[in-house]
């Protein structure tokens, strides 16, 4: 059977600011502050790291590289030549004001995250997490900000952590979606513990590689796998983190899948309560359903949104969300190739609350904002 | 009524002497290898199939079940084995064990060829071995894999497969020796059994992109014990892919959801199912075809509830006739009398 596609050519693909004279506030959760090079963090980091980066460079697990066609779109390229979004006064004008953004989240994607030499990382994540305040948020008062940490030394990002939690200006941590181990795994926990006491929540990006095939059968071979599979691996998380009794160590805890769509979510729930009614002998520390832990604990941003051929499989996902669609949050991933225009993004016809909901009122009540 | 997946028991190493070349009986013999030392489950566990014998498998499956055919397989983990001789020698002994143990004592029962997969070309030769044998209608392949299933290394077997006439069943479980998430191994089988439905969906996208099908027009594949409640959504996802990126696999000339429907056919059980049962109806509906499920008890295993019992009462009478045989007999082209 044939499948009703968009026709391409006038699909809204690209996020250009439009005609229409009055957009909706939006609080995007997942915006991008870009580094030029790493060069931006010089800085902020001591002689002592600086010269190491001149002398030897960055070694990362060689397990998760897939070449893409392009990283970010061209025309969010700063008049510079810069790094798209990687200018605070151009992103401004290119996206923060057209598209009436009244705080947008900081999702920096460094090389720090996947660092093998944790010193290294340690250095790095502090000095990424200074530029920020320095070149982001005290520039531009609606931005918000993620704290770059080494998740693979937790005691390190736990101090980074505290260092960065004075500043209310930063309201989660960044792991990206393929780690070491799975996020509920007790060697995290010294870093739920720092965003406990924070008050900060943990957030879970696409991508990332530490050293295991990105796929639970081997390593793909294309980039069109890469860019299918981070559901996978935030699905894993978060099933690590409730399986593991993360959120009943920490309740004040929230997990937030980032740019990894959203519609596997309703049946990753079906699919762990039945895993429990069936397994829970394994473990008995898991009194209450998966779904209930879900429905308190963990968010998901929309990016890059599922599109069924038909609108009224749209309108039935958000059915089978149902009240948990108070934790879905609309993310743009500017400035990168694959992000979603938060004009056209929600299809027409849903429900006014629902949707002034994940535009704006869901990150606002989670953030605190 | 056609049950597309029940179990029969993994051998023990002394039934499979009397098969397998004297070299291999004084090897087993006198070393400590004793074949297959993994399972896909915990031993334990409810999941894990019983040691029943053929009088069970006729009472649960025939009698009390109401099918007039079923689909066996026998999950002995020859893919756990590094050793590729041992791997090679014990598949075909498993499937010589099963054609005259199982096979050929009941006519309603049906079978699947085990091969060992570290060896593609071993495993080929196997399925050309007993493609033709009565009894076996498929190939079983394990969802966990070494590489993923789309990979060249498997295209010649996919070659062989297709051209064989079998069907190829992929079933949960396997055991390369990396993590089942991309993100490491969990502590869990609680969450091992859940991820299982990303390997799954791991390898839908690897066999469509890298153009499986295309070189394989014949090739029919299903999805055994693999849910089926989180396709729709991960077909949205590979259509948009497949629209925003198929310039990099250009071989791919339709939306990935096209070849599933065409290609691919999914048990019923384990049903993943939502709370409220008209949503469960919606993703039946969002599969996007009839006939796509089948009926599916998994016996021996015992699941979170009864797939056939929950989804057939909901379903019209002719979709639920699809499901419980026509489906199965079209895709597996058996004859009448399931």
């Amino acid at each position: 059977m044939t499948v009703t596609l968009l026709d391409p050519s006038t699909e809204p693909s690209v996020l250009k600011a439009g005609t229409e004279p009055e957009r909706p506030p939006i609080i995007d959760c997942d915006f991008h502050n870009e580094l030029d090079s790493l060069k931006d963090l010089y800085p902020y980091l001591s002689k002592r790291w600086r010269d190491h980066l001149e002398t030897f460079g960055i070694r990362h697990p060689n397990s998760g590289y897939y070449p893409r066609f392009m990283d970010h779109r061209e025309e969010a390229r700063p008049p510079s030549g810069r790094t798209p979004s990687s200018e605070v006064g151009f992103a401004r004008d290119d996206f923060l004001d057209p598209y009436n953004v009244e705080h947008a989240i900081l999702n920096p994607l460094t090389p720090v995250t996947s660092c093998l030499d944790l010193e290294l990382g340690a250095a790095l994540a502090r000095a990424a997490n200074d530029w920020q305040v320095a070149e982001w948020l005290d520039p531009e008062p609606r931005l918000r900000a993620s704290v770059v940490v080494t998740p693979q030394d937790p005691v390190a990002a736990g101090a980074e952590i505290r260092r960065c939690g004075a500043d209310g200006r930063f309201v989660q941590v960044l792991f990206l979606g393929r780690m070491q181990e799975p996020m509920g795994r007790r060697k995290y926990w010294p870093i739920y513990e720092a965003c406990a006491e924070t008050g900060m929540h943990v957030a879970s990006h696409a991508f990332g590689a530490y050293g295991h095939p990105i796929t639970g059968a081997g390593h793909a071979s294309y980039y069109i796998e890469d860019h299918t599979s981070p559901p996978q691996a935030v699905q894993a998380n978060i099933t690590s983190m409730v399986t593991e009794g993360v959120f009943d160590r920490f309740p004040s805890l929230r997990m937030i899948s980032v740019e990894n769509g959203f519609a596997w979510l309703p049946p990753l729930i079906w699919r762990l309560d039945s895993a429990w009614s069936l397994l829970r002998d394994e473990a008995p520390h898991l009194e209450r359903l998966p779904s209930e832990v879900i429905a308190e604990h963990v968010y998901v941003t929309t990016q890059p949104i599922e599109e069924p051929p038909r609108r009224r499989d749209f309108f039935a996902l958000m059915e089978h969300f149902g009240e948990l669609a108070s934790h879905i949050l609309i993310a743009s991933d500017y400035p990168h190739w694959d992000g979603d225009n938060p004009d056209v993004v929600l299809p027409s016809g849903l429900d006014e609350d629902l949707v002034k909901g994940i535009q704006c009122e869901n990150a606002r009540a989670l953030y605190g904002l | 009524m056609i049950d597309a997946d029940v179990h029969i028991p993994t051998p023990r190493l002394r039934d499979l002497y009397p098969l397998l070349p004297e070299h291999w009986v004084e090897h087993f013999d006198n070393t400590m290898d004793k074949g297959a030392s993994q399972e896909y489950y915990p031993p334990k566990s409810p999941v894990s199939g019983r040691r029943g014998g053929l009088e069970e498998l006729r009472e649960a499956v025939f009698e009390q079940g109401g099918a007039g055919l079923a689909i066996s397989s026998c999950l002995y983990a020859v893919d756990s084995i590094h050793n590729p001789d041992v791997a090679a020698a014990l598949a075909t002994a498993t499937n010589d064990w099963q054609a005259a143990e199982w096979l050929e004592r009941e006519p309603r029962l049906r079978g699947s060829v085990v091969v060992p997969l570290g060896l593609p070309a071993a495993a080929a030769e196997e399925v050309e071995r007993c493609a033709g044998r009565p009894g076996f209608v498929q190939v079983l392949i394990p969802v966990r894999t070494e590489h993923p299933l789309g990979s060249r290394h498997y295209h010649p077997l996919w070659k062989t497969i297709e051209e064989s006439g079998l069907v190829a069943a992929i079933h949960f479980g396997g055991a390369p020796v990396t993590p089942p998430t991309p993100t490491g191994w969990p502590s869990y089988f609680l969450e091992e059994y859940t991820a299982m439905a990303q390997v799954f969906a791991t390898q839908l996208t690897s066999m469509i992109v890298e153009g499986v099908f295309d070189a394989c027009p014949g090739l029919r594949i299903v999805f055994l014990e693999s849910g089926f409640t989180w396709i729709p959504s991960h077909l949205w996802r590979m259509d948009k892919e497949w629209r925003n990126l198929r310039r990099l696999v250009p071989w791919v000339r339709r939306p990935p959801s096209d070849y599933f429907r065409e290609h691919v056919r999914v048990g019923i059980q384990p049903l993943d199912a939502p709370p409220d049962p008209a949503h469960l109806c919606e993703i039946v509906d969002q599969l996007g075809s009839e006939d796509v499920l089948l009926y599916a008890s998994d016996y021996p295993h015992v699941h979170a509830c009864d797939a056939g019992d929950l989804l057939l009462r909901l379903l019209p009478e002719s979709v639920g006739r699809k499901i419980r045989s026509e489906n199965a007999r079209s895709f597996y082209r058996l004859s009448e009398g399931g």
